[in-house]
């Protein structure tokens, strides 16, 4: 058999770039939902560059810090979680800002309890305000085309649109619009939210999104580091058959994969 | 009173310095916000507690 060599395949050159910084991985991992003494383990069986995080009320005399727990060299990349506007985002953003980790934040706002769904009107003046004090802005979205085309123009460094509700993991419930996003949009389409198995993943990833961002497919899983390991393999095996260009579909009948000649008959 | 995460506490005059060393705080983990502006940690020394400020301290959890 002729040799291939893994390196041609899976090219070292194929990174992720969100604001100036290059990244190999295209699995964002959340770490919420499970023990602090897992984190290391699930960001290295998921092969993870950037960690999310949350900012909140901090407690006294806090022995564990999960700062601790996260390995060096990720980038972290806290949330506005709890934000219901765009001013509390801001507020929430500055903070993360200033526990000194970077400037990268992910925008998260909802007015809805229910469904957590976020808010775009509100993502984007959000978005508007942190972009323009030099944070690298990651919002958190609906897949609606218009939002994610203002949410360009506010100056994201990427989108994230759900594919279905939070810690839900029902999926690609958004599949056609997200399509959409990733057809049109020129910055980087993460698929984060409801993403609840590494097929899901891996569909988003042939589809061409740019990376999967997971937490409670992860958290709520049997084994945390082992599921880790096989949304990495899922969004790197999407990757490699979006990179490759799908096999088309036939909408009727079949086409034989052998030969057509020297049968054994007649 | 200043009321701090939330809670009534009887601090007039104290430094954040002294307040989050008293407390148990770790500096380097914590952000903190003074009246809806933050308070960087070179100031913390000189920032003294006044009756009816508002004051949040915060740190990183575990989240998506």
């Amino acid at each position: 058999m002729k040799e291939t060599g893994r390196k041609d395949i899976e090219s070292s050159s194929d990174t992720l770039i969100i604001g100036g910084r290059e990244f190999h991985s295209r699995f964002i991992l959340g770490s919420g939902k499970y023990s602090l003494n897992l984190i290391e383990a699930a960001v290295k069986y998921a092969g993870a560059e950037i960690v999310t995080l949350a900012v909140r009320r901090a407690n006294t005399r806090e022995e564990e810090n999960i700062l601790d727990f996260i390995p060096e060299g990720v980038t972290l990349l806290p949330n506005t979680s709890g934000a219901r506007n765009a001013e509390e985002a801001v507020r929430i953003a500055r903070l993360a800002r200033e526990l000194g980790c970077g400037d990268f934040v992910k925008i998260e706002i909802m007015r809805d309890t229910k469904y957590l769904l976020p808010d775009n009107q509100e993502t984007i003046r959000a978005t508007e305000i942190l972009a323009r004090e030099g944070f690298v802005v990651l919002p958190y979205m609906y897949p609606d085309l218009n939002a994610a085309r203002d949410l360009v123009s506010a100056g994201a460094a990427a989108i994230m649109p759900l594919g279905a509700p939070i810690g839900s993991n029902k999926g690609l419930a958004t599949r056609d619009f997200i399509q959409i996003l990733i057809d049109e949009i020129e910055l980087p389409v993460i698929v984060d939210a409801g993403i609840g198995r590494p097929s899901q993943a891996c569909e988003a990833m042939e589809m061409g999104a740019a990376a999967i961002m997971a937490n409670t497919a992860l958290a709520t899983a049997g084994d945390i580091p082992k599921m880790a390991a096989a949304f990495r393999q899922a969004i790197e095996a999407g990757r490699n058959a979006y990179l490759a260009g799908l096999g088309r579909v036939l909408t009727r009948g079949a086409s034989a994969s052998d030969p057509l000649t020297g049968f054994l008959r007649d | 009173m200043i009321k701090i995460n939330g809670e009534q506490k009887d601090l007039q005059g104290v430094t954040l310095e002294d307040y989050l060393e008293r407390s148990g705080y770790d500096r380097k983990r914590v952000a903190v916000e003074r009246n809806g502006e933050i308070v960087s940690k070179a100031k913390y020394s000189e920032t003294i507690l006044k009756d009816g400020d508002v004051v949040e301290i915060v740190s990183f959890v575990g989240g998506g």
